[in-house]
């Protein structure tokens, strides 16, 4: 019976919708390759973190968002600025250190940004930007709005004091925030069992009463499905919400990683549960979307992240005066000026 | 006028800023029922709603991190640290976040907080209740650090720095609270973030400090010029930003410079200010500069001699003064 009835629920799903899905996770697998062949050009430097594998956690949730909601989130930011609709060209910018990048060049793969979109951004302390959420949510209940904000961390940043001063904060004030734990298993190189007492990390949220649930993250459906009780939870004002996605990065913590922590094997399981295969596979079959529509979409966003490697290549790099600018919303008199004694 | 210790200046520059504009929340450990541990917020309670004041768990880098969403969300939020010994569980909250989101954001977002913590020993606090950490947040592009030693400039300054688009320190001397007494205008007002203030004029030497040693300097000051000495001393007010232009005009004019504060000498900002000095008005100069500061021990003891030694006293600044002026 609950299985007909998710059935049923799945296919009153606007195929419209559905293909945009496909399309959004087909841009960020699509980004994240190119991203990883400019890394080994030489042309992306840095720490550089790729979402290839968890596409369908970021657009199954983003899905539920509206304007007026806010996202923070962690370092592993491409797949989440995408998914909030940030430009690809801007991002690859930003990634090759540019002027016309989405924080002109400063902030690099880790901390995209858009103001315009709500999108906090990456924020590569981890675990910092749980209590920036917080707070971003408190204003927004001080306001009575029904603005929801998103914060979404790693497996890793459930050990940390941030997250757990703050889910105890979110609780007793009753803020209208999902935390959503992307748990890939590993905490840059260490395994999450090894550094976490419980492996179901919804216990954490147990501890401070914080309805939670455990998700499927590798099925963009399921992943929609999943939140739709969490974001209506909090958007008709009952307070927080935790969602553990179970997803897997295929690609290492960053670039350089050669993953001697892990086995090829458990990869290929986890490459089996693929969300994009997933997604093309009940397109075409149950949807009986044609093969060609898919690899429309497929050259689309293979089209849309050339023009967007090419944007970045041909943009300029910051002017150097940048590095003294929006330091303080007035720069300091000359006197004290950061520049003295270099020109 | 009414003459109000620098205690009553903060809670009462704080209240009518809070009935001034709604956006002006307070936060902190204590700070609601209680009233705070010093008294600041004193019947705040009961006049503002609950959700202004706001009483928070003992989680410092919490109190600080949610303020700087709410002040990036559009709120003017006033954290208090209760002993500013307390701030360092949030020092990478205001180093990484606070400082760095106007400039990481290319000015997309600011941070228009204030983190108000008392500082400062000679209350018998020991390890953890004494300490100065100015030093440590002057360090930090991002960030202004103020620190007023007077009622009256405690009201402007507060004020200002709740309406300041930046991240603002604002450190109290704690031994100042019910110490310092002085007249103080019964409307808001602000003074200059940025604004030394010659709080003494004076030929022959200049003296640089703030906090309790600021108040121990004028009476020092005043001793020695029984003999003739005529001391002058400049109160920065702000750290960061410092006015450097009034600090070598004083030297320009006495040639002399004595540098104060309860902050332990090593790396203190009065090494920061000697550095600036010894650049710019070198030419100047008659004496070495000088610093009489606390010593390089990693916390203000308990002990009244040990306290008492650590912390420069009158006498001290008067025996440094005289020196100085016989150079």
């Amino acid at each position: 019976m609950a299985a007909k009835t998710a059935k049923a629920k799945k296919e009153s799903l606007e195929l419209e919708m559905l293909l945009e899905w496909y399309r959004q996770m087909a841009l960020i697998r699509v980004f994240e390759t190119n991203a990883e062949k400019a890394y080994q050009e030489g042309n992306i430097a840095g720490y550089h973190h790729v979402y290839t594998g968890q596409e369908a956690v970021a657009v199954g949730t983003f899905a539920h968002l509206e304007a007026k909601d806010h996202i923070v989130t962690h370092y592993r930011d491409h797949g989440h600025a995408l998914a909030r609709g940030i430009d690809p060209k801007r991002a690859m910018a930003e990634l090759w250190g540019k002027a016309t990048g989405t924080s002109k060049g400063k902030g690099g793969s880790m901390h995209l940004a858009s103001r315009e979109l709500n999108f906090w951004g990456g924020y590569a302390i981890v675990a910092a930007h749980i209590s920036l959420a917080t707070g971003i949510a408190l204003a927004e209940q001080y306001r009575g709005t029904d603005s929801v904000t998103l914060c979404i961390f790693g497996d890793g940043s459930t050990n940390n004091g941030y997250f757990h001063e703050s889910l105890n904060l979110a609780a007793i004030w009753e803020l209208p925030i999902l935390f959503l734990c992307e748990n890939n298993l590993y905490g840059m190189w260490t395994p999450a069992e090894e550094v976490s007492a419980v492996r179901d990390m919804t216990k954490k949220a147990a501890a401070y009463d914080i309805p939670a649930k455990q998700i499927d993250g590798m099925n963009v459906l399921n992943v929609y499905q999943e939140m739709q009780e969490a974001i209506a939870h909090i958007r008709s004002g009952k307070g927080p919400y935790f969602v553990e996605a179970l997803t897997y990065r295929y690609r290492g913590h960053g670039a350089g990683d050669i993953e001697a922590y892990r086995t090829k094997e458990e990869v290929g399981q986890w490459r089996e549960k693929d969300p994009i295969v997933q997604m093309s596979r009940y397109l075409t079959g149950e949807r009986g979307v044609p093969e060609a529509r898919l690899e429309e979409l497929q050259a689309q966003v293979e089209a849309v992240v050339a023009e967007a490697v090419q944007f970045a290549a041909e943009s300029p790099e910051p002017e150097v005066e940048s590095l003294w600018q929006d330091i303080y919303a007035k720069p300091f008199p000359d006197s004290m000026s950061h520049s003295q004694g270099r020109s | 006028m009414a003459v109000k210790t620098v205690l009553e200046s903060v809670h009462d520059t704080l209240w009518k800023a809070m009935e001034e504009d709604n956006r002006v929340v307070i936060m902190g450990e204590d700070v609601g029922a209680k009233g705070g541990v010093f008294r600041v917020t004193a019947g705040y309670l009961e006049q503002f709603v609950e959700n202004r004041v706001i009483d928070t768990p003992l989680a410092e880098l919490a109190i600080i991190g949610v303020g700087i969403g709410m002040a990036a969300n559009g709120m003017l939020p006033v954290c208090e640290i209760q002993f500013a010994d307390f701030i360092h569980p949030a020092f990478d909250q205001i180093v990484s976040e606070a400082a760095r989101i106007r400039y990481r954001s290319n000015n997309a977002w600011g941070c228009p907080m204030v983190i108000r913590a008392p500082y400062g020993g000679g209350i018998h606090g020991a390890l953890y209740h004494s300490q100065s950490v100015e030093a440590f947040f002057a360090h930090v592009p991002g960030l202004k650090v103020v620190i007023p030693s007077t009622p009256y400039d405690t009201a402007g300054l507060l004020y200002s720095a709740i309406h300041d688009p930046d991240p603002v320190m604002f450190f109290e001397h704690k031994r100042t609270y019910r110490l310092i007494k002085g007249e103080v205008p019964d409307n808001l007002y602000k003074i200059p973030i940025g604004k030394a203030d010659r709080k003494r004029e004076g030929r022959d030497l200049t003296i640089f400090t703030y906090g309790l040693m600021l108040h121990y300097a004028i009476e020092a000051a005043e001793r020695v010029a029984k003999d003739g000495i005529s001391v002058e001393i400049i109160d920065p007010r702000t750290l960061v930003p410092l006015d450097i232009d009034m600090i070598l005009e004083s030297v320009k004019k006495t040639s002399k410079l004595l540098i104060i504060h309860e902050d332990n000498e090593f790396c203190g900002f009065g090494a920061e200010v000697a550095a600036i000095v010894a650049d710019k008005g070198f030419a100047w100069l008659d004496a070495p500069i000088k610093r009489l500061c606390g010593p390089n021990v990693p916390a203000m003891p308990y002990n009244h001699v040990q306290q008492e030694w650590f912390l420069p006293g009158v006498e001290d600044i008067e025996a440094a003064i005289r020196e100085l002026a016989e150079f």
